[in-house]
């Protein structure tokens, strides 16, 4: 039988992404997304429905499709994009949703992946190297968005307790530099001037975005359990990474860093949030041995993502910046799954 | 769906590597820095090494015992004794044995070190890292490298003069588990000069605690040169001797070793170094000329 599922935040970069590396396989009969927003991505075959941020409704959804696995992408991990309020909301609140939904008596569900960020780690000066999976982070998080991932791992580690019949897959991704993907490190990459702390050059791991998707699309297929870091192999110092980018480091004092950043942040000359603060002194460095070990290949190391990323920017400048164009036509999307006049391909 | 990069996408990569010798990843993006997974960059160490020579050379006059018993490769954990109000005894230790057997080493110190700018950072760049067990680990057994640590810590260079030599209390043994789940030797290293580089007079806890650092010494070097004395170290002769590597007969790899067993290997070992020291000071008539 083919697999049914439904994936969270389809209209966010990586639920999109995701659907669409889904969508190829005829193995996965139905995809269903949910999401806030008009999905940014053309798809051919994902059904698509609206829903507020808190999934209230995913229970009767999940009742209602049957699903057999829920891949949880909508979790924010950059707090300059929505407030405070809203990255509980969507975090939290949404994930505790999706996970209520998943456990009800008589739920399809059994495979639940969720998308986390090694900002659940935080940065330290007392961190190891590499951050293990089974590693406990230095202190209390004290960024919002480091706050609310703890909170989800928590709820995803009861959810995982009660229900041991049910895969629960958790990756932890590194920062992700990528070709397509906005992120305060890429915005402040691709500007002729980067924040840096002086005195300080930390070390620093990234991930390229086709490596997210292919890893959340491998412990899909292959229904793996467990929690495991997503990373390029390597660390690269922060100035060698503006050097490579091309851009100026523009060192921010050692003390009162962020109210010497905030006339800088306001002026739009720099992305700074919390949750960079700590990375741009201690840098953050996570072991991939165990996900390795599942099968899994990443194709690019940190080197590599930062090469791609640099790449895409430079034939932007060059081309002007790529149209995004795709736009979201209800009526059309709907003529396509749902016409009798349209011809699809028989599902097997 | 993403499509692979093309050979002659790779190819073009390749080209653009601006600088030999340094280390591609498997996807050959290219680096502009050498500096490693740990922070090192032997570049940087290279400079510095030539800074440190004459001070090496000319100032503490280090000679060594015992230098072949460290392996040329493979991983072992050197230990020493650690002493000075700025540990004198570290950078000799790495100068030397990078400059006779010619590969790196880590020195393991305190996290304090990371917090401090630029030193932090230059301290990392010349091969210092962080002192947690898990990186001795991935050093000693997944890299096979040489890493120094000083199981005294901190109670070791902020010890008065009128303590001198005398080995504080070895920590709580980490450095034998790590080196029994590692499964390398332990080379102990015996140093004799660095109490005298720099003595701590008297220590002033109560700054200490206000600027939030380890500990805070007043030294003779201090009090006899002012303000170059913060820095400036006394010409005291370096004398340092290796130890036979102690090896452990247990299985590595394991998560827990018994606790009275590490106890005893590394008071063990703390003796004999103990029993070194002593026996070199009896050999040794001038602190200035060994």
């Amino acid at each position: 039988v083919g697999r049914r599922v439904l994936i969270t935040g389809l209209d966010t970069f990586w639920g999109g992404r995701m659907a669409l590396a889904l969508e190829s396989d005829p193995e996965f009969e139905m995809i269903l997304g949910m999401a806030t927003r008009d999905p940014s991505v053309a798809l051919e075959r994902t059904d698509f429905v609206h829903a507020d941020q808190t999934y209230s409704i995913v229970s009767r959804i999940v009742r209602a499709t049957r699903p057999d696995t829920i891949v949880h992408t909508f979790l924010v991990t950059d707090s300059t994009k929505v407030s405070g309020r809203a990255l509980h909301e969507i975090n939290v609140i949404g994930t505790m949703n999706m996970l209520a939904a998943a456990g009800q008596a008589g739920s399809p569900v059994r495979q639940v992946v969720v998308k986390s960020s090694t900002l659940v780690y935080g940065a330290s000066s007392t961190d190891p190297a590499w951050f293990s999976e089974e590693a406990t982070r230095a202190g209390r998080p004290s960024t919002r968005v480091e706050r609310s991932l703890v909170e989800v791992e928590e709820l995803v580690r009861d959810f995982a307790e009660d229900n041991p019949s049910t895969v629960v897959s958790l990756l932890r991704f590194a920062n992700v530099l990528g070709t397509d993907i906005v992120t305060p490190i890429s915005t402040n990459l691709s500007h002729p001037f980067c924040p840096s702390i002086a005195g300080f050059d930390p070390l620093l791991q990234f991930v390229e975005e086709d490596d997210v998707v292919r890893a959340l699309e491998h412990v899909t297929r292959r229904r793996i359990p467990g929690i495991y870091n997503v990373a390029g192999s390597g660390k690269l110092p922060w100035s060698e990474i503006a050097d490579l980018c091309g851009t100026r480091l523009l060192p921010l004092p050692p003390v009162s860093t962020a109210i010497a950043a905030a006339p800088l942040i306001r002026a739009r000359l720099i992305e700074f949030p919390p949750e960079i603060r700590a990375l741009l002194r201690f840098g953050r460095g996570v072991d991939t041995s165990r996900i390795a070990s599942t099968g899994f290949e990443h194709r690019y190391t940190t080197a590599g993502a930062v090469d791609s990323f640099i790449r895409a920017v430079r034939l932007r400048r060059s081309v002007g910046r790529a149209p995004a164009s795709y736009t979201y036509e209800h009526e059309v999307e709907q003529f396509f799954r749902r016409s009798p006049s349209a011809i699809r391909p028989v599902q097997s | 769906m993403a499509p692979t990069r093309t050979a002659l996408q790779l190819e073009h990569r390749a080209a653009l590597v601006p600088l030999p010798g340094i280390e591609q990843g498997m996807d050959r993006a290219p680096r502009l820095q050498d500096v490693d997974e740990w922070g090192r960059s032997e570049r940087a160490r290279k400079i510095a090494r030539r800074l440190y020579s004459p001070i090496y050379k000319n100032w503490f006059r280090v000679t060594w015992e015992g230098l072949e018993k460290i392996p040329e490769k493979g991983g072992a954990l050197l230990v020493c004794n650690h002493a000075a109000a700025i540990p004198s005894d570290a950078p000799v230790i790495m100068h030397g044995i990078e400059e006779e057997l010619g590969r790196p080493v880590y020195g393991m110190a305190d996290f304090f070190f990371r917090t401090v700018p630029w030193v932090g950072t230059l301290w990392s760049r010349t091969g210092g890292v962080p002192a947690h067990p898990d990186n001795a680990l991935r050093l000693l057994h997944d890299q096979g490298q040489l890493a120094l640590v000083f199981p005294e810590g901190t109670k070791g260079p902020s010890k008065t003069y009128k303590d001198k030599y005398q080995l504080r209390r070895f920590g709580r043994g980490g450095f034998v588990e790590i080196a029994m789940r590692a499964g390398v030797p332990v080379i102990p290293i015996v140093c004799i000069g660095a109490e005298e580089s720099m003595p701590i007079v008297f220590r002033l806890p109560s700054i200490a605690k206000a600027l939030g650092v380890p500990y805070m010494p007043v030294t003779a070097n201090m009090l006899m040169l002012g303000p170059l004395g913060i820095v400036g170290y006394f010409p005291s002769k370096f004398k340092l001797r290796v130890l036979d590597p102690v090896t452990f007969d247990v299985p590595s790899g394991q998560e827990r070793y018994s606790k009275s067993r590490i106890m005893d290997e590394a008071e063990g070992i703390r003796a004999h170094m103990q029993e070194t020291i002593y026996e070199m000071l009896r050999e040794r008539r001038s602190v200035w000329f060994g």
